[in-house]
Parts: C-alpha cells; sequence; structure tokens
C-alpha cells in the first residue's frame, strides 16, 4: 500500500512517465513546465534513462525523435513558446509516424505572454500547430491524479498508433500540489512497442488499415528509410499520388477510425437538466465548483469533460448534449474548443461561451455569473 | 472542519511556499486531504510571493483560495494586498515590522516574527518556519506532532534543531500574548 503524499502537477506527469518506461528526455527548460525538465534529470538516470538538455527547443524535439527511433520510449516538455518552435518537428514525426509525448504546460500567450500566468490558448495549436493534414492525439488532465494516469496513456497510445502525443498540461495543474494516493494504478497496463521479425521483407510502413507495422529500432539490422517526404511502404520518398493518397488516409484512419480506443472523457449529473457545461484541464475544476453553488439554487447544471480533446469526443456529446436547454464551452482561452462543440450540436441547441483570458485562474463565480445572466 | 484556506505572504526568498507545502503535507499526516498552490512574479528573490493552502475533510474540487479562514503575512505589501480579501471573522496574522491601519490594528494579530528569527534563534531563514508554530498554536489547523513530522521531512539536513526551536518559538509567540489574542478574536 502506497502512502498518501503531496505531489506536484508536473512531478505526476514524471512518475507516470518513468512508469510508462521513459528512458529519454530532452528538452529545453521554460517556464511553467520546468519542474519536468529537473524531475527527469533527478530521476531518468536511475532507471537507467538519459536526461540531455538541448541547445534550443527545435534541437530538444529532433533529439526526442532520434532516441524514439533507436527503441526508446520519449518525451519533452515546453510551453507556448518552445511548443510553437517545435511544431515543424512534431509534423516530422506524425509523417514519419515516430512515438513521442510532448508536454505542452500552457501559459498565458500569445507569444511569450505571461510565463507565470495560466491559460489554455494552446488547444488549436495542439491540434493544427504543424502544417498539412496529419494525425495527432491531444490528453487534458484536470488533477495532479490525473495527470498521473494519463501521462501514461500518453504513452500508451503513442506507441500503439506510433504518433506523436501532446499532453495538454495548464500551469494551474502543472503547478498545483495536491494529495494523491497512487496504489490504484499499479497494475495500468502498459503498452510495449512490438518488433517486427522479417529482416528481409521489413516494410516499416505497410499498408494496414487503420493500423500501423511495428516500428524497428535504428541499429537492429532492419534497414530502412525515414523521411518526411510522402513515401511507400519502404519509407523511400515518392511523388506517385495513388502512393500518397493511400498513406494519407491510413495516416488520418488511424486515428479516427480507432476513436473508441482512444477517446477519454468524464460526465457529471448528465442525466439532462438547464445547462451542459463543457470543460477541460483546470477549468473543469472551477465548473465543478460553480455546479456546487447553482445546484444549491435549484439550477441544474452537468457537466462534460473530455480528457481526449483531439480526436474530439464527438459521439459522446452528440449522445448528451439533447438533454440539456443551453451548453456553454467553459476555457481559459477567447473560445477555442467552443469551436469543435458548436460544430457538433450545428445549431440544434445554443451554445455560449465562458472564458477568461487575462492570466488569472476562473473563480467558481465567474461561472455561476455568466449562467445566471443567461436566463 | 469542512475546508480551512489559509494564505502566506510576502516576499520571494522568506521561504514561504515551503512553508505551504510543509503545511499541506502536515494535514496529510493527519489523515486529512490538502491542496497546495502560489503564484510568484517572474524574479526568484524581492518579488511578492504567496502560497496558498486548503484543508478538508473531503476531496477539494476547486483547488484555489478564494477568501482566506487564515492570513499570514510577513511584508507590508501583501498585507495591504491581501487583509480586505477575507472571510469574515477570519485571523489575520502580520509580522511585527508591518504598521497596520488604525481601523484594522484592532483586530490584526502583530507578532515579532522576524525579530524572533534573527534575535532570538539568530538565522533570519527560520521565519517562515516559526510562522508555521504560531498557526498551528492559534488555530489547531493541524496537530503539533504531524506539524513537526512535516517540518522535519522537508528541512535539510543538519538544520533540524534549529527549525525545532523555531516551531518552539513559533507556539510561545502566542501562548505569550494568549490573553491578548483571545480578546482580538472576541472583537
Amino acid at each position: 500500500m502506497m502512502p498518501t503524499v503531496l505531489m506536484q502537477g508536473n512531478e505526476a506527469v514524471v512518475e507516470g512517465a518513468i512508469n510508462a518506461g521513459l528512458k529519454f528526455y530532452a528538452g529545453y527548460p521554460i517556464t511553467p513546465s520546468t519542474e519536468i525538465a529537473e524531475l527527469c534529470a533527478e530521476k531518468l538516470p536511475f532507471v537507467g534513462g538519459k536526461f540531455i538538455q538541448m541547445e534550443d527547443e527545435i534541437a530538444s524535439m529532433a533529439a526526442v525523435i532520434g532516441a524514439s527511433l533507436t527503441g526508446l520510449k520519449a518525451m519533452t516538455a515546453t510551453s507556448g513558446p518552445g511548443f510553437s518552435l517545435k511544431q515543424e518537428n512534431i509534423g516530422f514525426a506524425a509523417m514519419a509516424e515516430i512515438p513521442c509525448v510532448i508536454v505542452d504546460v500552457q501559459r498565458m500567450g500569445p507569444s511569450t505572454g505571461m510565463p507565470t500566468s495560466p491559460a489554455q490558448g494552446d488547444v488549436m495549436q495542439s491540434r493544427w500547430g504543424t502544417h498539412g493534414d496529419h494525425p495527432i492525439i491531444v490528453l487534458s488532465p484536470s488533477s495532479v491524479k490525473e495527470a498521473y494516469y494519463i501521462t501514461i496513456q500518453a504513452f500508451n497510445l503513442s506507441e500503439k498508433y506510433r504518433t506523436p502525443v501532446i499532453l495538454l498540461m495548464d500551469e494551474v495543474i502543472g503547478h498545483l500540489r495536491e494529495a494523491v494516493n497512487l496504489d490504484e494504478y499499479k497494475d495500468v497496463e502498459i503498452f510495449e512497442r512490438p518488433m517486427p521479425q522479417d529482416k528481409e521483407n521489413y516494410l516499416p510502413y505497410q499498408y494496414i488499415e487503420n493500423g500501423v507495422a511495428p516500428l524497428a529500432p535504428f541499429g537492429k539490422g532492419f534497414r530502412f528509410h525515414v523521411t518526411g517526404l510522402a513515401h511507400n511502404e519502404k519509407g523511400l520518398p515518392t511523388n506517385d499520388p495513388k502512393v500518397t493518397e493511400k498513406l494519407i488516409k491510413r495516416l488520418i484512419g488511424k486515428i479516427e477510425n480507432n476513436k473508441k480506443d482512444i477517446v477519454m472523457f468524464e460526465e457529471k449529473d448528465t442525466e439532462g437538466g438547464d445547462i451542459l457545461l463543457i470543460s477541460f484541464g483546470s477549468s473543469a475544476r472551477a465548473c465543478e465548483a460553480a455546479m456546487q453553488e447553482l445546484k444549491k439554487e435549484g439550477i441544474k447544471v452537468g457537466l462534460f469533460k473530455p480528457i481526449t480533446i483531439w480526436p474530439f469526443p464527438d459521439k459522446k456529446l452528440r449522445e448528451i448534449y439533447p438533454r440539456f436547454k443551453k451548453v456553454f464551452v467553459v476555457e481559459m482561452n477567447t473560445g477555442q474548443l467552443y469551436y469543435e462543440v458548436d460544430r457538433i450540436i450545428k445549431g440544434n441547441t445554443y451554445v455560449g461561451k465562458i472564458n477568461k483570458f487575462n492570466g488569472e485562474f476562473f473563480t467558481p463565480f465567474d461561472i455561476v455569473e455568466k449562467i445566471k445572466e443567461s436566463f | 472542519m469542512s475546508s480551512i484556506e489559509i494564505r502566506l505572504s510576502g516576499s520571494g526568498g522568506q521561504g514561504l511556499i515551503l512553508a505551504g507545502i510543509i503545511l499541506a503535507e502536515a494535514a496529510i499526516l493527519d489523515g486529512k486531504n490538502s491542496v497546495q498552490s502560489q503564484s510568484y512574479g517572474p524574479e526568484a528573490r524581492g518579488g511578492s510571493s504567496k502560497a496558498e493552502i486548503i484543508i478538508s475533510d473531503e476531496y477539494i474540487t476547486y483547488p484555489k483560495v478564494l477568501k482566506p479562514d487564515i492570513l499570514l503575512t510577513l511584508a507590508p505589501s501583501a498585507y495591504l494586498w491581501y487583509k480586505n480579501d477575507m472571510k469574515e471573522n477570519g485571523i489575520i496574522i502580520i509580522d511585527e515590522s508591518i504598521i497596520p491601519n488604525d481601523e484594522d490594528a484592532q483586530k490584526v494579530i502583530r507578532l515579532p516574527i522576524i525579530k524572533t528569527a534573527q534575535e532570538v534563534i539568530g538565522r533570519a531563514f527560520v521565519a517562515n518556519i516559526i510562522s508555521l508554530g504560531v498557526i498551528a498554536e492559534l488555530t489547531n489547523v493541524v496537530t503539533k506532532e504531524s506539524l513537526e513530522r512535516a517540518v522535519l521531512n522537508r528541512v535539510p539536513p543538519g538544520t533540524e534543531e534549529i527549525n525545532k526551536r523555531a516551531l518552539t518559538e513559533g507556539y510561545n509567540l502566542v501562548k505569550m500574548r494568549g490573553s491578548e489574542i483571545w480578546q482580538k478574536q472576541m472583537i
């Protein structure tokens, strides 16, 4: 039985990553993610892993991709400005199908913004930050305990689908310390990268509908080519429209057609009522507190909390929202996840926005007030 | 006890974030739930610094302090900034170096925390631990046994005795002024 301990969100990410098998971290320190780098530097040598502080954010992402190609589970952590710099290489990892986990502890932007202040302004960047049609998985935890569990799932999904996974944290959860007991997660399944068998006929980009071929680690005798160019099943560059179309369809399909396996969410009091709140990360905590206040006044409020932000749990939302009179998307930005919710609800129910973008965290009253105004 | 909100504030470098962590860990040792958060400017020392702790018997939904039950402050700027942001009947503890406004003078508890650290213990850096002793003696928000264990778990090796003395001095600051403090709380 593990004891209950006080743990910081960023610390929980490192604990979860090491539990999931993290063996390589490359990064460049940036507030509010720096504790992740510090703790990886401290802890990785004890589990046979390597930590390296690279010369910049771009190189850190490149090093993570390189390490993953040798067969290691690899991670980096950053915040908005660094996340922008990493986008080119995130696209490379998506195209070349190299598993890796990128933590973005969001702070107030745009640009260098307010380094120590919270925000959730990278929702759309986490989906479309790198160019071209590409697959991505984005997960967002709303407590320290969840940060631990979701980090493990980030690695599992990344390895299983050979894709970069973005762990979209925010400053509130990154720096929050909470009493946690991780005992319930001690038997959580860890996905290990499968090893291909046939060295002679190895196809790293074999066409498998909605799936991926196993990725051979460099240095084990499998000869193959890795490129950001459109490529055939061997990994060699191609200009063939048919081959390219098939590749892109598979890249998108491996995520879109496995949503059932990838999508995680939580719901609270969603049997029906006046208002459905949709929120994620730390903002969902403010929503829960607001719900308690509104309940006292007889207003029936439900909460839908996507943990997988991308791909968005659209099927579940379609099931829930008709039970409510109005929907509000609550987020610390000027309205980003709102667009995805609006796309799904298609004007069938009123969708409103509750936003905060001044570097301060929501109070429950911010939300209570906006909801009362809507009556 | 349903939920107690505590705010520790001062300047960066006074160790109040560490004090917040220790207080939250002491609550866990008491079998309670706790969260701790902080805010600070970009500078490492000298800027304003704030540590917040919530202690509860239940799951803590909203993780930040809204209206503190207890405010302890070691810097004048932090006092002015936070003093009007209290729960009704909340307790304000300020360092003796801070001069309260006339209208507040009757209700704040003013104690020589920094002076005791410098002159009695001889180490200015234990003002944070003395502060924890003051809070424990005054409010029983954590037990003294758990607080002492939590302090010893966190302080650097070789400083255990100094820190234990700092806790005791914190308890004593309150004990010595017991009747006066009791009267203030009646007001």
